[in-house]
């Protein structure tokens, strides 16, 4: 007799197609030179343990954790805003009860961080980091204020777009992703090599909307930001719309 | 009908103020430091100079020592997740540590077992995309020689890059090399 464990067979995730994920070696990164592996990756088969992975209960984040404007003894300086979205995957299966964990610069465009030493101004009311559990339906919502850009030193006068980290977990070792979301019609793009190292039809993925719809009369500009991780081979799901 | 198909949101770099989001109170002990039977696995993260890597990230993710992904074993109650995740983020010198127990056996899904191991994935600054690799046991050679995936890697040599060696203190290390001669083999999945 089989025991039920093996009766279900794991789900399999389906490659990324070419043109989705940046290369790792985009020599216009310099910090990629000496970092990016340069032998070819080996395909690992998925077994159990690339196909599950952890859980996430409530204890891991407060309702406090997704609203990066509070917990000081004042607001953050500048512009305040919600970003908020759904995490699928690629069949269009929302991802319920999944971590996402967002950092990002204030709203001069300075990380809380010791080895980010440019002349901008700290906040004493902004921490930049956040983290939420997506609901049944896959929905997530931070309150934040908008980042600004900052110069780093990859070439001359080089400024990194305006931009907030994600981290993502979805429901399997598979599907984790770091990725950064950007803010719509940033004149940076054009000079980042970090944007730019993603293949040109995908970039536009990583760009929230604007959406007047959701903006909170009277407190915060709201932007849409739709996160979509690797889809399965197990039976596809009808009805959401295509990119 | 067609089925939904879409298309998956393009990865990025973690950058070099990872840490900002991506510290977690004990995210090293995948079990709790008196777990009976617990080891830190330890390690640095290196570049093609040989210089350590200071803004990157360790995760790991395994079964329990039965070799199970249920939630009967201990495993998970040391660190915030349920189940045997870790995260590690490197230090000024590149080290790496990760708190756990040997993880059991695993089925390959054809009736064999894998060796014990744990998956991990390394973000950095500089790295576009997570790089993964597997993490195997000096002490299991037996079934070191029977696991499917180490079986189909070139030689010894590019094996001896995923197999974590015992040290004195009764744990195991193993450097990550993201790029030169001693480059570790990296997978995708």
């Amino acid at each position: 007799m089989s025991t039920p464990r093996q009766a279900t067979a794991p789900p399999q995730f389906r490659r990324d197609p070419d043109g989705t994920h940046p290369p790792l070696l985009s020599p216009d990164y310099r910090s990629a030179r000496l970092r990016a592996p340069l032998k070819t990756p080996i395909d690992l088969p998925q077994r159990l343990t690339e196909v599950t992975g952890p859980v996430f209960g409530d204890g891991l984040v407060r309702p406090d954790d997704a609203d990066l404007t509070r917990g000081h003894a004042a607001e953050p300086a500048g512009q305040r805003i919600t970003v908020s979205g759904r995490l699928r995957d690629g069949d269009g299966r929302p991802i319920p009860q999944s971590l996402i964990e967002i950092w990002q610069a204030n709203a001069a465009g300075r990380y809380r961080h010791d080895r980010d030493t440019w002349p901008a101004p700290l906040d004493p009311n902004f921490d930049g980091m956040g983290r939420t559990l997506t609901d049944g339906e896959g929905h997530y919502s931070f309150t934040t204020v908008k980042p600004g850009a900052y110069p780093w030193k990859n070439h001359h006068n080089a400024w990194r777009p305006a931009h907030i980290h994600f981290s993502l977990f979805g429901r399997s070792f598979t599907q984790r992703l770091v990725t950064q979301m950007y803010f719509p019609d940033d004149p940076l793009f054009g000079q980042d090599p970090i944007f730019n190292a993603v293949p040109e039809a995908a970039r536009r993925r990583m760009i929230a909307d604007f959406s007047l719809a959701d903006t909170q009369p009277e407190w915060a500009l709201a932007f849409t930001f739709d996160i979509v991780l690797r889809g399965s081979d197990a039976t596809p799901f009808e009805g959401d719309e295509h990119e | 009908m067609s089925p939904t198909r879409l298309l998956s949101t393009p990865a990025q770099t973690v950058g070099p103020f990872l840490s900002i989001g991506m510290t977690w109170v004990e995210g090293e002990l995948v079990v709790p430091q008196d777990a009976p039977g617990s080891f830190w696995i330890r390690g640095r993260l290196l570049d093609g100079a040989g210089d350590p890597v200071s803004d990157g990230v360790v995760e790991t993710w395994q079964a329990d020592p039965y070799g199970e992904f249920s939630h009967r074993a201990p495993l998970g109650s040391g660190g915030p997740t349920t189940g045997g995740f870790g995260r590690s983020l490197t230090r000024p010198d590149g080290q790496y540590a990760i708190h756990t127990l040997k993880p059991g056996r695993v089925g390959d899904g054809s009736g064999a077992l894998q060796a014990p191991h744990l998956d991990a994935s390394v973000f950095a600054r500089g790295l576009l995309h997570r790089v993964i690799l597997r993490i195997y046991f000096g002490d299991e050679p037996g079934a070191n020689a029977q696991d499917p995936v180490l079986a189909t890697l070139a030689d010894d040599q590019a094996r001896s890059t995923l197999i974590a060696r015992p040290d004195d203190a009764g744990g195991y290390l193993l450097d990550i090399w993201l790029q030169g001669d001693h480059e570790t083999v990296f997978f995708a999945v």
